[in-house]
């Protein structure tokens, strides 16, 4: 086919769809309650209190400020990120309503928020099978199913109520994967994190539900910090979701999280994310920064963490999960699907550092750039040197989807041990003139075809997600993309 | 004081002091930029430390190091070199050029040379030919290139060689050019080098490094190729040098329209090498093909960083780099591909494969894509990894022992890089010196007196 008859075919496509608008930019009108701008330790010690917490947590806040104010933002990412004052955040903004166990006291403009988000928090309603915690802002609304979970055993709550009635726990496991002086972000998370979730799956049980948190940014001027621990112990299982989604507003929003997996032997997590901020507008302005770290460790023998992730929002992302392979035999995989259009800016991947023993980790990226958007791997496989027999498979496939955006891979491949086997490999490309023109020959039209190619694309990480997660995961990567075939 | 300000600030004395001596070593242009990227290589917060480009590699023992900063030019008769060293690679029928501590010597080249050929110092270039040098010198170590220590030769270089073909002319024979290293005391020395191949022109060009004394020396050496429109080159490198010898070369490649660009590079032997190879496809349809095997054991370190711009569309480029690790050794591979937004219909693939065979050796690789275009083609894979098993048992179940199946297999895997050395005299040579090293002997050229005691 003609090329330029195809480029204007397609330019009209792009006009067409890339008007289809970010479907959650909407604000909740409820009363928040926020505290003043700014960051200092009587900032760091209000939060506390607002939370009510024990001396030794406001410790390691503390700890963690003092650490925050010597440190620098990372600058090696590929990323071209404007100044931010950390000084014209709010740290701290809560709807005014406190979680309420029975869902008739839950405040009408809430529950109306997250039914429109599709995220249902009446129980009866919901689809069956799925817990969710969701977090508006600072804190915690509504956990579902919490006493059908405890009657195994399973705690999943949010993690102010986990520092309340499970100390024990919270303070044995918090910052042991991700230690508070970790990264600039993680600092400044660890010193002013709000809310979160905290999982805690008992040795044996096979956790009934798929447990999920959905985050929602609703308060204007505000960042989110929220922290999420999870505990697997021996021979137990759990698939946890997060999603994630913010208003639509002209001004950059902070999220900063901190995700910390522990997991003990022969058990097992699956932890997957749909992340979709507010991308920012068709301009780039706009849209959530999010720099987030996300961490496990394999601690038993055999355990097994996996990673799958679809990440179409932000205007800006700088996340790397990573899993940390200590017991001998544990495994690891990482799949990821990463968009970006418009002025987005991504640069994300995995690290997967071996330590023990036969330990074996497969890491599938398939990166999807258009518009002006900028989409980097970056990923680390760290082979140590008493590391017996690791072995690793690297694939990070980018597509360009346009001439005016960029594909970045940078993969870091660090091996120590003489019996690792570690491969990496890449390719960036666009799609080929020559498979649309096979689509077309039977039948289907540019657009479906270009839809066909991706969803085969991306196809082996959809797969990956659990089923409800990739039915939306589908959806928003249609919403995102389409027309933006170049 | 840290120990990289205790060098920078050494650095910076050891510039303003001796700026008569490499005034008088250098000339005209060479000494025009002095200034200027001495003041670049400061504001480049001097000595490369923990930047993401070394992130992998230490410089400061390196440059901690007590030199006698080579900056008075040593006389030296060719015949004092002539009888020290004979290349093995004697089918080679080359020029040949030498150079001792950074300083062009005479040469043999002057003879039979053809028409128009310029082969001699960078120093009787600036004199004899400043025209020329003047459009060509410096212009092509990339605005691009954020290595401090490429700065920092231009702030110190006084000589090397500088090669002048014009356009059209077939160089019939290879051009080697031999650097060697001698003193009496620990030395720091620059270089740099400097080579125009006009239109349509044509160059093998071959380039050995050799010790001659068992001192610590740091040779920072920067090499500039230009290639016109439809010039062709392949370049060839041997690194053969004594354990106390750090080298950090960098070769800046920029080519035009439909040219073509072959390097091979074989590390046997070195304390520290470091090879950067910046290549900028600035016209459309040139090739380039970066290859290169490295040979590692005892405590050596090397470094490959490639960054290959592709800055016009249609081009291709292909890099394969191999290696070998025994003992404690280290290797770092850096590979870099840029795709600049206009530059569509790129081809390239890049690959590294590591063969590690000892827990103490250690491989970083870092292969990279950054592509700012969407008709493109671009790969890239990185390996690490042993020996195949099951080719280890084919070859003894054919009787062959374990050890000369493992020696067989290595080679082999050298071999698949080594292969595309064209000049069969020098493929032949490197062959044999991999054998030899791949069989614990020490690769030494035959006949040289490196007298490697530790």
């Amino acid at each position: 086919m003609d090329r330029k008859y195809m480029d204007s075919k397609q330019d009209t496509i792009l006009q067409e769809v890339t008007g289809s608008e970010y479907k959650y930019g909407f604000v909740t009108d409820v009363e928040t309650e926020t505290i003043a701008k700014g960051l200092s330790e009587e900032v760091v010690r209000t939060i506390s209190a607002k939370k009510g917490e024990p001396e030794w947590l406001l410790e390691f806040r503390l700890k963690a400020y003092r650490k925050w104010l010597t440190m620098k933002m990372p600058q090696w990412a590929q990323l071209s990120v404007p100044e931010i004052d950390y000084q014209d955040i709010i740290y701290y903004a809560a709807p005014k309503q406190e979680a309420k166990k029975e869902w008739e006291e839950v405040d009408p403009e809430l529950k109306a928020t997250f039914d429109k988000l599709g995220i249902p928090l009446n129980e009866q309603k919901a689809l069956s099978g799925v817990a969710v915690d969701a977090v508006m802002d600072s804190v915690s609304v509504k956990t579902t199913f919490k006493e059908a979970l405890a009657e195994r055993g399973v705690i999943f709550c949010s993690f102010s109520e986990a520092v309340r009635e499970h100390p024990d726990l919270v303070k044995k496991y918090l910052g042991t994967v991700v230690p508070f002086g970790d990264n600039f972000f993680a600092a400044l998370n660890s010193a002013v994190f709000s809310d979160g979730s905290f999982v805690y799956i008992p040795k044996g049980v096979r956790c009934p539900m798929e447990l999920s948190t959905y985050f929602r940014i609703n308060a204007a001027k505000t960042g989110q910090f929220e922290r999420t621990l999870i505990v697997a112990e021996e021979e137990s299982y759990v698939s946890y979701l997060e999603g994630c989604t913010a208003p639509q507003r002209d001004e950059n929003q902070l999220h900063a999280a901190i995700v910390e997996i522990v997991i003990e032997k022969n058990a097992e997590v699956k932890y997957s994310t749909v992340q979709n901020w507010y991308p920012g507008d068709k301009e780039g302005k706009g849209g959530i920064y999010n720099f987030v770290t996300k961490r496990g460790i394999c601690k038993g023998e055999n355990a097994r963490l996996i990673w799958a992730q679809v990440e179409t929002g932000s205007a800006i992302t700088w996340k790397y999960p990573g899993t940390i392979l200590k017991g001998d035999g544990s495994v690891s995989e990482f799949y990821s699907v990463a968009v970006t259009n418009n002025y987005q800016q991504a640069d994300t991947g995995t690290k997967m550092i071996h330590i023990g023993n036969n330990t074996r980790s497969r890491i599938v990226s398939k990166g999807i750039s258009a518009g002006h958007s900028s989409n980097s791997y970056r990923g680390l496989v760290k082979v140590t040197r008493n590391c017996k027999n690791a072995r690793n498979y690297s694939q990070c496939d980018s597509l360009l989807l346009g001439d005016r955006c960029g594909a970045h891979t940078f993969p870091y491949l660090e091996v120590e041990n003489s019996t690792a086997r570690v491969e990496h490999e890449a390719t960036t490309s666009r799609i080929g003139e020559d498979q649309i023109f096979y689509c077309n020959q039977r039948g289907i039209s540019s657009e479906d075809a270009v839809g066909l190619i991706i969803k085969g694309y991306a196809g082996d990480v959809l797969n990956k997600m659990p089923m409800e997660f990739a039915v939306e995961a589908q959806k928003l990567l249609q919403i995102s993309l389409e027309g933006s075939i170049g | 004081m840290a120990l990289s300000d205790t060098i920078n600030h050494d650095l910076r004395t050891l510039f303003h002091e001796g700026r008569k001596v490499l005034d008088e070593g250098g000339a005209g242009i060479v000494n025009a930029y002095r200034e200027e990227a001495f003041a670049a290589f400061e504001k480049a917060g001097g000595i490369p430390c923990g930047t993401e480009e070394y992130r992998y590699t230490d410089l400061l023992p390196v440059f901690g190091r007590e030199y006698a900063a080579v900056l008075k030019r040593e006389t030296l008769r060719p015949s004092d070199l002539n009888d020290a060293f004979r290349c093995a690679a004697r089918d080679l029928a080359a020029w040949t050029v030498l150079t001792l501590n950074g300083h062009g010597c005479e040469n043999n080249a002057r003879e039979d040379l053809p028409d128009g050929v310029i082969v001699c110092s960078l120093r009787e270039a600036a004199l004899q030919h400043g025209d020329l040098l003047a459009k060509h010198y410096n212009r092509y170590t990339f605005p691009g290139q954020k290595d401090s220590l490429v700065f920092l030769n231009t702030a110190f270089a006084q000589d090397g060689v500088f090669v002048y073909i014009p356009d059209g002319v077939v160089l019939e024979r290879p051009l080697q050019l031999i650097n060697f290293l001698r003193g009496e005391r620990d030395l720091m020395t620059f270089q740099r080098n400097l080579i125009v191949v006009g239109k349509r022109a044509e160059a093998r060009i071959v380039v050995c490094e050799h010790t001659l004394s068992d001192h610590y020396f740091l040779l920072n050496a920067v090499t500039e190729l230009r290639l016109e429109e439809g010039a062709k080159t392949d370049y060839y490198q041997v690194q053969n040098q004594y354990l106390g010898t750090a080298l950090i070369n960098s070769l800046f490649v920029s080519q035009q329209r439909d040219s073509f660009f072959e390097s091979n590079t074989a590390t046997l032997y070195g304390g520290l090498i470091r090879n950067n190879q910046y290549v900028r496809l600035e016209g459309a349809g040139g090739t380039c093909n970066l290859y290169g095997v490295y040979i590692l054991d005892k405590s050596q370190h090397a470094d490959t960083c490639t960054y290959v711009e592709h800055a016009a569309p249609d081009c291709t480029s292909r890099q394969h780099f191999k290696g070998v690790l025994d003992d404690a050794s280290i290797a770092n591979f850096s590979g870099c591909v840029r795709v600049e937004p206009h530059a569509q219909r790129t081809e390239s693939f890049q690959a590294n494969n590591n063969l590690l065979l000892t827990d103490t050796a250690r491989i970083n690789s870092k292969p990279q894509l950054i592509i700012d275009a969407d008709d493109v083609k671009c790969s890239h894979g990185a390996t690490v990894g042993q020996m195949d098993e099951e080719a280890l048992f084919y070859l003894r179940s054919r009787g062959i022992g374990e050890t000369e199946a493992r020696t067989m297999l290595m080679f082999g895997f050298a071999h698949d890089v080594i292969r595309r050395v064209k000049l069969e005299p020098l493929r032949e040579e490197i062959d044999e010196l991999i054998e030899k090293r791949l069989r614990g002997e020490l690769s030494k050229c035959h006949n040289c007196i490196m007298q490697c005691k530790k």
